[in-house]
């Protein structure tokens, strides 16, 4: 079983779990940090399921929601804000019908917001699963999101 | 033998790797194979050359020609003709190249050039490659701490230097160290921050990208001077690359015995450790960081007891900021007088700025404290852009000051803008041109603060609620005539109610923005 690979790469000490909810995050086909995932993770630990809960709820690069295969993140801190990030976001939700937060009916794409993603030079950015995009127009938007729409 | 006769570096970081600097690289490397050339130019990678929105950028040395906007397809025209037959080609050259050295002001009114100290190395050395950075003088500075001094004899210089944490609390460093070393126990710790969540701000991204080495020079010489035997840094779960850069030079560097068991064979052992972070603001306060090293929910503690006394699992630790352990492998090989020759009587040395929105060329700079932000804007960040009027600058992130134009000619440091009710933060200069909505900007930085208040304590979880509450009212017109003194005076509680720093600094930004912005906020409701 993959969970427990995961888990055996790293000591079963408290200081390792952001570690080893981003493994099983990653790994986890649907991109989230499922019910089961907490429950091995309390396991491993040693710890109760409400302390691993609590601390999967606490920091947003987690989810509890399974998500798409495509995970935008769109920057809306005050220089992308600045450099128009709410017209980005506009035509990101225009463009695949969905809201922050949702998932679009094929599992393609999830929209959720960031904060600052460090990357103010090419404001605005979005990230898409580990790679940033910026200096984004519609049209590079469009060509972004048709290209990774098709690839799997 | 092959005598090289040029170099191609090529910047290696978050945004160039986004515009396909990996492609360009291989497609460069095969193309001057191809043109027989392998012997003769040397590709290498390097980190942030400091130019941030040019797509994938390059320079050839030893012209020192840079070429931005590269792509893969340019590749056979730049082999043809930079490199084989030495003509340029001129569509794709980048002349607003970005400075390299810091601008020294003269009391005669001559400006002349100075090198700098914490990007010294950016986008010159290969950042994975251990052997540059010892090149470069790289840990001599650790080697001489270690080799030939006491560890009080180590706190004392970087005393005398002047140093103070860069993170922007502006805490004398010397200090954390010497409180840390002066409490008992065998085990302690030395944590650098780099959970740098400030918007605005990537500095510590492009040194830990750019010259991971001295970073851990820097801790290593903490780590002696206090007493420490184990550090951790502290990294962003954004910051991919920067978690893979510092990781591989850990592991360079316990591979020459400059991390481990006696370290440089002296009696002094030492080891770090990177760890992930989950994507948390308030994780950027010393205290919720170590909670969440810990493995809990990152909320902050209470203060005191300090770090320095008890920290990280009960243990005296200290915090610092990737940008301050830049300093030190550099003030202890040169020496605390070398360090005091940059920056201002109270503020010595250098300060790293990022320079962002409406300027000609945004980007990473480094400068001496006490720059003028008119210096910052218009010698290093190209002016505004579009030929546009400056209006205002966020100046030090979220958390810091609205300025308006009266501040442009102030000396900055961080004593000297406190002064001014406005501080210096962590560095981001997010410039606003005379189009900007002062009311939408203002609106935008309470939002971000609701979103990451942790609620760990009730006038920062209902606080900032409220604020963006009435903001909304402001800006779409419904609101009452009190509500611009409602903002001040929900940020004034905040500040002396709040449990930690994040939602205390909120005054800032609103109080601020009101001295310089009120009418116009004002005429929204």
């Amino acid at each position: 079983m993959y969970r427990e690979a995961a888990l055996n790469k790293f000591e079963p000490e408290k200081r390792n779990i952001l570690y080893i909810l981003h493994e099983l995050q990653d790994l986890n086909p649907q991109h989230y940090v499922a019910k089961e995932d907490i429950e091995a993770v309390a396991d491993y630990l040693n710890v109760p399921y409400s302390f691993v809960h609590g601390v999967a709820t606490f920091y947003t690069m987690f989810s509890l929601t399974p998500r798409g295969r495509h995970i935008i993140r769109l920057c809306d801190s005050p220089p992308c804000h600045l450099m128009g990030s709410t017209s980005t976001l506009d035509h990101i939700r225009n463009k695949l019908g969905i809201e922050v937060g949702q998932t679009t009916p094929d599992g393609a794409f999830t929209l959720e917001l960031a904060s600052c993603l460090g990357v103010c030079g090419i404001a605005p950015a979005i990230m898409i699963n580990e790679e940033m995009f910026g200096k984004l127009t519609p049209e590079r938007l469009d060509a972004i999101l048709d290209e990774r729409r098709n690839s799997i | 033998m092959n005598i090289v006769r040029s170099h191609v570096l090529i910047g290696m970081d978050a945004s160039t790797i986004m515009a396909g600097a990996r492609a360009v690289q291989q497609e460069l490397v095969k193309e001057i194979k191809a043109k027989g050339l392998s012997g003769e130019v040397a590709v290498m990678e390097t980190g942030s050359l400091g130019v941030t929105n040019m797509g994938v950028v390059l320079v050839v040395y030893p012209e020192g020609l840079y070429y931005a906007n590269v792509t893969k397809e340019d590749v056979a025209e730049l082999v043809e003709e930079q490199l084989l037959k030495g003509r340029l080609v001129k569509r794709l050259l980048y002349t607003q190249a970005p400075k390299r050295f810091i601008i020294k002001k003269e009391r005669t009114g001559l400006m002349r050039e100075q090198p700098r100290i914490v990007l010294k190395n950016c986008g010159i050395i290969n950042p994975e490659n251990i052997e540059e950075y010892i090149a470069e003088g790289g840990y001599e500075g650790a080697l001489r701490a270690i080799g030939k001094m006491t560890p009080d004899e180590v706190i004392a210089e970087v005393k005398n230097s002047g140093l103070v944490g860069r993170g922007g609390a502006a805490f004398p460093t010397a200090m954390k160290w010497e409180f840390a070393s002066k409490v008992p126990g065998p085990e302690k710790f030395i944590i650098c921050n780099a959970d740098e969540g400030e918007p605005g701000t990537f500095k510590d991204r492009l040194i830990m990208e750019g010259d991971p080495h001295k970073l851990i020079e820097g801790m290593i010489i903490a780590g002696y001077a206090f007493g420490a035997t184990q550090g951790y840094i502290y990294i962003r779960g954004e910051y991919t690359l920067s978690i893979q850069r510092m990781e591989k030079a850990i592991t360079d560097a316990r591979a020459m015995n400059i991390l481990g068991d006696k370290v440089f064979e002296k009696d002094f052992s030492f080891d770090l450790r990177v760890m992930k972070g989950g994507g948390a603001y308030v994780c950027g306060e010393e205290t919720a960081l170590i909670e969440s090293l810990e493995g809990h929910r990152g909320h902050p503690r209470n203060k005191p007891p300090y770090p320095v006394v008890a920290g990280l699992w009960g243990k005296p630790t200290v915090v610092n900021n990737v940008e301050t352990l830049a300093n030190v492998g550099d003030i202890m090989r040169h020496g605390a007088n070398w360090f005091r020759k940059y920056g201002t009587a109270k503020c010595p040395g250098t300060k790293v700025y990022t320079i962002l929105g409406h300027v000609a060329t945004p980007g990473l700079i480094e400068t001496e404290m006490g720059t003028t932000l008119r210096d910052i804007i218009f010698e290093y960040g190209g002016g505004i852009s579009e030929g546009k009027q400056f209006k205002g600058a966020l100046v030090g992130g979220a958390a810091g000051a609205f300025v308006g134009p009266d501040l442009l000619d102030v000396q900055m440091d961080f004593v000297n803008l406190r002064e001014y009710a406005a501080a210096l933060g962590s560095g981001a200069i997010l410039v606003m041109n005379e189009d900007t909505s002062m009311a939408d900007m203002l609106k935008n930085v309470l939002h971000f603060f609701k979103h990451e208040s942790c609620g760990h304590c009730v006038p920062c979880r209902l606080g900032t609620a409220q604020l963006v509450e009435v903001m909304d009212r402001i800006v779409d017109g419904s609101g009452g005539p009190d509500d611009v003194d409602r903002l001040l005076s929900i940020a004034t509680v905040m500040k002396d109610a709040s449990f930690c720093p994040l939602g205390q600094s909120l005054h800032m930004p609103i109080s601020s923005c009101l001295k310089y912005f009120r009418d116009e906020i004002a005429g929204n409701q």
